[in-house]
């Protein structure tokens, strides 16, 4: 529906002649733009009513009854629709380990909670199709529980830090919420994220739309093909200081597979951007030991490489 | 009255402090502002969204900057 409007605007407003590099940039990136920015709206606005049905208390009080499989699996489910912000990760990390819920169980919601995000999924819709979503999605939810369970199995509690059984002397009551509080609440967490992603997302999709235009097909694919084996551990390992660029990343992605970035890799990419953060890392730092960071990194990174190879065989 | 900010020193919990200096400031009264950057006193306050506040060491929100006027509402009760 979009799309008319811009080729009007560039074509006939503009009076740019259609076919040249610069103009099919420029109704690349403005129609890009558009679509994302109502999508981001939309999604973001849903998602943050949902979340809040969602208490990090409830998610907690429902986790610390689990045992076994089931744990990892629900705990990974719950961390798309809980509310998670890096900046509480320490305390959220603390309060779901004092409470009772097994430290396997925690690391699979610490894993998907960030990985499968609200703005990474509008992205990857809006600019890579539903079923490339959908494959972030599971493999996201796979690397979580699975993750989970090995850190589950290599029993490593000791090296948590600040871990006491003192009960807490009290806790945060949940105080009654109406259905205005909901879109307010909503409406306060839509505008907050838009006004710290829009630059990114208009640079990323502006690079990407430049990078449409002007890059020549099959630039890459020497490169980040699947020809080149080391290309998806290479890219995990560049996604990991990128975290707060995740709006900014997704676009450029897009753009780098039509130049012959291959998709297992891409995928690689924005996994490790969004669930391998290196700010994360220093703030998760104050409750857990080196050892386990190190431990808690590889085996997300080992699966993260795991799905790129294994998506580069499967996708064309 | 003692208002605790609790927080790791995230952005968001710097702006949280100045609107609870503001709300103070407006309504007047005596109030101590401190902020809690301790994670094992976070953690005993059973708090796991950052920023919090805590009213004489009750919690009365997490995860969310209150703005001045919800502040004011909440300590003037």
């Amino acid at each position: 529906m979009v799309k008319p409007i811009i080729d009007w605007l560039v074509y006939d407003i503009f009076k740019m002649r259609q076919g040249t590099l610069f103009s099919e940039a420029l109704n690349f990136f403005l129609y890009d733009t558009i679509k994302i920015f109502f999508l981001l709206t939309v999604i973001i606005f849903a998602v943050a009513i949902i979340r809040t049905f969602f208490s990090p208390e409830k998610t907690r009080a429902i986790l610390s009854h689990k045992q076994g499989y089931w744990g990892n699996v629900l705990a990974a489910l719950l961390g798309i629709v809980t509310p998670f912000c890096s900046c509480s990760a320490v305390p959220l990390f603390l309060g779901f380990v004092e409470a009772g819920v097994p430290l396997g169980v925690t690391f699979s919601f610490l894993v998907a909670s960030p990985m499968i995000n609200e703005v990474a999924l509008v992205m990857l819709w809006g600019l890579f199709g539903w079923k490339i979503s959908f494959i972030y999605i599971g493999s996201g939810l796979v690397i979580a529980i699975f993750s989970g369970l090995v850190i589950g199995k290599l029993k490593v509690e000791e090296l948590v830090e600040h871990f006491d059984h003192k009960k807490q002397t009290c806790c945060a009551q949940p105080i009654g919420i109406t259905f205005n509080d909901r879109v307010a609440y909503a409406k306060g967490y839509t505008a907050d994220l838009l006004k710290n992603i829009w630059l990114f997302v208009i640079l990323g999709i502006g690079l990407g739309a430049w990078i449409h235009g002007y890059v020549p097909a099959d630039f890459l694919a020497k490169y980040a093909g699947k020809g080149n084996w080391f290309a998806v551990p290479l890219v995990t390992l560049i996604g990991i200081p990128l975290y707060s660029n995740a709006a900014g990343v997704i676009p450029l992605v897009s753009a780098l597979t039509e130049k012959g970035v291959a998709m297992g890799t891409a995928l690689s990419f924005m996994m490790a951007v969004t669930a391998l953060s290196l700010p994360e890392f220093i703030i998760l730092r104050k409750a857990m030991k080196l050892k386990l960071l190190i431990i808690f990194a590889s085996v997300v990174g080992i699966g993260i490489i795991f799905t790129g190879y294994l998506f580069n065989l499967i996708l064309k | 009255m003692k208002i605790e900010i609790l927080g790791m020193g995230c952005p968001k919990c710097k702006q949280l402090t100045a609107n609870a200096e503001a709300a103070v400031k407006e309504l007047n009264i005596s109030a101590e502002i401190s902020k809690v950057t301790d994670i094992d006193k976070i953690t005993q306050y059973g708090v796991m969204m950052t920023p919090a506040l805590a009213v004489d060491s009750t919690v009365v929100s997490v995860g969310k900057v209150l703005s001045k006027d919800e502040i004011k509402r909440i300590i003037s009760k």
